[in-house]
């Protein structure tokens, strides 16, 4: 808004790449300063409490929302009058997200939800010109004001039973034993909303249709910062508030993770949209980061941290190659891509290492990720649930190597594809982390242990 | 510091390869490939003075869970690299002199896969070997892909998802592994002194087994193979049955018989009905096969099938006998295939009825495919009937009866290809084989190089059974349950 008053127009991306590396700079800077998870760290007024846990999830999100204001300087280039509202939106995204880090109270974490999920129905409809923008962000408001009302509802009784919102009171309550019936029902309603914004079956049914129709950069940002952000957000719901109620809670989640993985793998096989593969495909990952959620007796933050980080900056790349794909074809599907291997041999290649990492083949970062997590859930004796993450894996393989043989084999269409710099920066970085956090994971996972 | 060159040369060629360009990408391919067999002949003179020690290379890598970068080269991991460093120059050689787009692409990716099969033989902690076991999948995949024959996209993503279907099951494995030894560990001395009880070791058995066979692969779990081998591009086709194969068996010898001897002692029975089925069965195909090609795949499903019925039969005899057919099998399974590769050049097909008489045109090649076909049906004084004789003597103290049917695989093979190659090579020429040009020099050369080895193996195998000993003897002694 600043900018655009004063006319700086142009200044508007690097000012605020800028700012979001000050604040990464800070975030980092505030490493050493802070206790480590266990002991707890800064506790603001018992609203928000700082610990490494929420530091690093940070970092992430600032991060990624680094990598896509980068690429919305060019995806926006056709609405410059336009651009500081786009921009603004995102950043209150990434404030959402980053009050989702380190709620301790659940008023906080309706607060963070709902600055995140308001955003996000304002961009899914940003196309105004467009009918499945529009179907998709009306879709998506409707699907997410329920749940919204879920979660209030779920709190209100948590409240009434415990008679607290702030999460270590709860915790205790929780570990007195005694649970009234009002508490499991606010419980199960607060997970039901949690399940639905992260879109796990069967609470699904908006995902792929709002994929498809919103505009791709606001897919390529659900699809990361705010899964990644829900999920850490999940986990420290169950940590620090549920914990005592874990036998109640796991086999709810075994179940929704269970369909998850089946339906989220199955029906990708299907889809000839790109963004609605990629829809499902996030479905199934939710799945596995389920996986990580559950096995939180086990400390697996470390776990779901690495597989939240490798599984956003890949899927990032390949919204680096698919955005511009998109814009140059005029079509959004997986045929699109048909013969990039031969026109532009070094583009074909940077997608199949980041498809390969989603998917997660050795030696990239994606592979190592999903050895966690199965290692996790072993660990925690969830056999059943391991097995079947490892078949649905191998049927996921099938519908990411569609896009890779449609590169490599179809004829090419007729247009050019030739990616803004942006895009290529964005492109090199991401792949660059895929493979160096598939060689040395270590920097990523010791942060959490 | 020499064990780091030896494994990640490759890698930095195939980075070369690409940065050559397709004017210069096949002859700085072969270069580098030669550089790599040098070195291993260096290894090997630094293994008979130094022994085993002088090879040991061990790094922390990542924390929790506890995986090492873990490097060890013995006697049988030696002559597995050897085997590989030794086939990769006469591979990148037999692609001379033919019309190939894309060189840098297919030469690189071909080196790449050196790397990953070099990491795989020299690995001692399971998940370092798991990473390069998988990673051997991915060039391969693409080689066979982008030069692959007509059907090759269905075929090979076929190919691809079983074979890592197996792969994740070995995963799986290795993480249950992991959880239930005390030691909490994936590093080769901690899985082979485990103690975890013989209820387990079971179903571990069969993830660990499940992969190793649809890798070899073993009946009924090689559907992948033949439409592979078919629709590959022909030094695919040597990289897949010469080298890659050869990792399922070894891995049969190093990561299943002594991390697991309850559940050998329990399942083995089953594993070695398996591969003998599968000897009869593929020898019984292979008689009917009229497409020169799928004659070899499935030749070489037979040859495996005896391989791994000599490794489920736990005596020394058996395991020796599979060192040296896993050698063998490589080196002839690549002649074999080279000359399929100048049959479909010259004369456009491999259909075995279009051909006969080639002799008449190409004596030299004929000459050369004889010996390799002698060694292949394991005539005495080749390196086939070594291996063969050991295998069929190790089944025998198995079980007599299995021994018998194991050893109509002689017979049979016998049959289909000397058949083959009279109705190709022998008779009246027919349309295709009018003009058959004689062997070009590169041919020449990788012929003849496998003729030699295959006369000279057969004859002196001596070095490599006292090679591979002391590493089978400690094995075996893990293996059987005392």
């Amino acid at each position: 808004m600043v900018m655009e008053i004063f006319n700086l127009r142009k200044l508007l991306v690097p000012v605020l790449i800028a700012g979001l590396c000050a604040v990464f700079y800070v975030n980092y800077t505030g490493w050493e300063l802070l206790a480590p998870v266990s002991v707890g760290g800064i506790n603001m007024d018992h609203m928000m409490q700082v610990d490494h846990f929420s530091m690093a999830f940070s970092a992430l999100s600032i991060f990624l929302t680094a990598m896509i204001i980068l690429m919305g300087s060019d995806f926006y280039r056709n609405e410059q009058h336009h651009l500081s509202d786009y921009l603004s939106i995102i950043v209150f995204i990434l404030c959402g997200t980053l009050v989702l880090f380190s709620f301790n109270n659940l008023a906080m974490l309706f607060l963070g939800i709902e600055i995140v999920s308001i955003s996000l129905y304002i961009m899914a409809g940003s196309k105004r010109f467009d009918l499945r923008s529009n179907e998709a962000g009306f879709k998506y408001f409707l699907m997410g004001a329920f749940a919204s009302g879920f979660l209030l509802f779920g709190i209100a009784l948590v409240y009434g039973s415990t008679g607290s919102f702030e999460l270590a009171k709860i915790s205790t309550y929780v570990e007195d034993g005694n649970l009234s019936p009002l508490f499991y029902a606010g419980c199960l309603l607060i997970i039901i909303a949690l399940l639905f914004k992260v879109a796990a079956v069967p609470f699904h049914f908006w995902s792929p249709d709002v994929y498809e129709g919103s505009p791709a950069l606001v897919t390529a940002l659900m699809s990361t910062l705010v899964k990644v952000s829900l999920f850490a957000a999940f986990y420290r719901l169950l940590e620090n508030g549920f914990f005592g109620a874990y036998a109640f809670t796991t086999p709810i989640l075994m179940w929704v993770t269970a369909a998850t993985l089946i339906l989220g793998n199955l029906t990708a096989l299907f889809q000839e949209n790109f963004k609605r593969m990629l829809a499902y495909s996030g479905i199934s990952h939710a799945g596995y980061m389920l996986m990580g959620v559950m096995s939180m007796p086990a400390q697996s933050e470390s776990a779901l941290f690495f597989y939240a980080s490798a599984y956003a900056i890949a899927s990032i790349g390949v919204f680096a190659v698919a955005i511009p794909v998109f814009l140059a074809q005029r079509n959004e599907g997986v045929n699109a891509f048909n013969g990039l291997g031969k026109r532009n041999p070094l583009l074909a290649a940077l997608l199949t290492i980041c498809m390969l990492s989603v998917a997660g083949i050795p030696p990239f970062a994606g592979f190592l990720a999903k050895y966690y997590i199965f290692s996790q859930a072993f660990q925690s004796e969830m056999f059943g649930i391991t097995l079947l993450a490892v078949i649905t894996s191998i049927i996921a393989v099938y519908y990411y190597f569609r896009v890779i043989v449609a590169m490599y084999t179809k004829e090419p269409n007729d247009t050019e594809v030739k990616p803004a710099p942006v895009y290529w920066i964005v492109l090199w970085i991401c792949v660059a982390l895929s493979i160096v956090l598939g060689i040395f994971p270590d920097s990523l996972m010791q942060l959490l242990s | 510091m020499i064990t780091l060159s030896l494994l990640f040369f490759p890698l930095l060629a195939a980075v070369l390869v690409l940065l050559a360009g397709n004017k210069y990408a096949s002859r700085v391919a072969l270069g580098l490939a030669l550089v790599e067999a040098a070195l291993t002949c260096y290894v090997f003179s630094l293994y008979k003075s130094a022994g085993s020690d002088a090879f040991y290379f061990y790094r922390e890598w990542i924390s929790d869970p506890k995986i090492s970068f873990h490097l060890a080269i013995d006697g049988l991991s030696l002559l597995m690299i050897a085997l590989t460093n030794v086939l990769l120059p006469l591979i990148i050689l037999s692609a001379f002199n033919r019309d190939i787009k894309n060189k840098k692409g297919y030469f690189s990716l071909m080196l790449f896969m050196q790397f990953a099969l070099v990491g795989v033989f020299m690995a001692m902690d399971g998940l370092l070997y798991y990473i390069f076991w998988e990673l051997a999948l991915i060039p391969i995949y693409f080689i066979a892909l982008r030069w692959g024959g007509q059907n090759r996209v269905s075929v090979t993503l076929k190919f691809f998802i079983y074979t890592l279907a197996g792969s994740l099951l070995m995963l799986f494995g290795f993480i249950a592994l992991y959880w239930y030894s005390p030691a909490h560990s994936f590093d080769i001395r901690d899985l082979y002194n485990n103690t975890i009880c013989s209820c387990k070791q079971g179903w571990l058995f069969w993830l660990f087994f499940l992969a190793f066979a649809i890798k070899i692969p073993i009946v009924p779990f090689h559907t992948w193979q033949a439409d592979t081998y078919r629709e590959s591009p022909t030094q695919g086709t040597m990289l897949l049955a010469g080298i890659m194969l050869k990792m399922g068996t070894y891995s049969l010898i190093r990561w299943l018989l002594p991390v697991l001897p309850h559940g050998v002692a329990e399942w083995g029975p089953w594993a070695i009905a398996f591969s003998v089925i599968g000897i009869v069965y593929a020898s019984v195909i292979a008689i009917m096969q009229r497409d020169l090609k799928r004659l070899f795949a499935f030749s070489s499903l037979a040859h495996v099938g005896l391989i791994s019925a000599g490794i489920f039969a736990m005596n020394i005899q058996g395991l020796q006998g599979s060192v040296v057919q896993m050698l063998a099998h490589g080196v002839n399974v690549v002649g074999l295939f080279l000359c399929a590769d100048i049959i479909l050049n010259r004369t456009k097909t491999l259909q075995i009825e279009q051909l006969g008489g080639i002799r008449n045109q190409a004596p030299q090649f004929n000459t050369l495919f004889m010996i390799i076909v002698l060694g292949s049906v394991a005539l005495p004084l080749t390196n086939g009937f070594i291996g063969e004789f050991l295998l069929l003597y190790g089944v025998y103290e198995y079980n007599t009866w299995l021994s018998v049917f194991a050893g109509l695989t002689i017979i049979l093979g016998a049959v289909y290809m000397l058949r083959m190659f009279q109705k190709t090579m022998l008779g009246k020429n027919s349309d295709q084989t009018g003009i058959f040009e004689d062997l070009y020099w590169n041919e020449k050369i990788v012929l003849g190089v496998i003729a030699v080895i295959i006369v000279v193996m057969g004859i002196y195998p001596q070095p490599v059974f006292d090679l591979a000993q002391p590493a089978l003897e400690n094995i075996l002694n893990k293996a059987l349950i005392h």
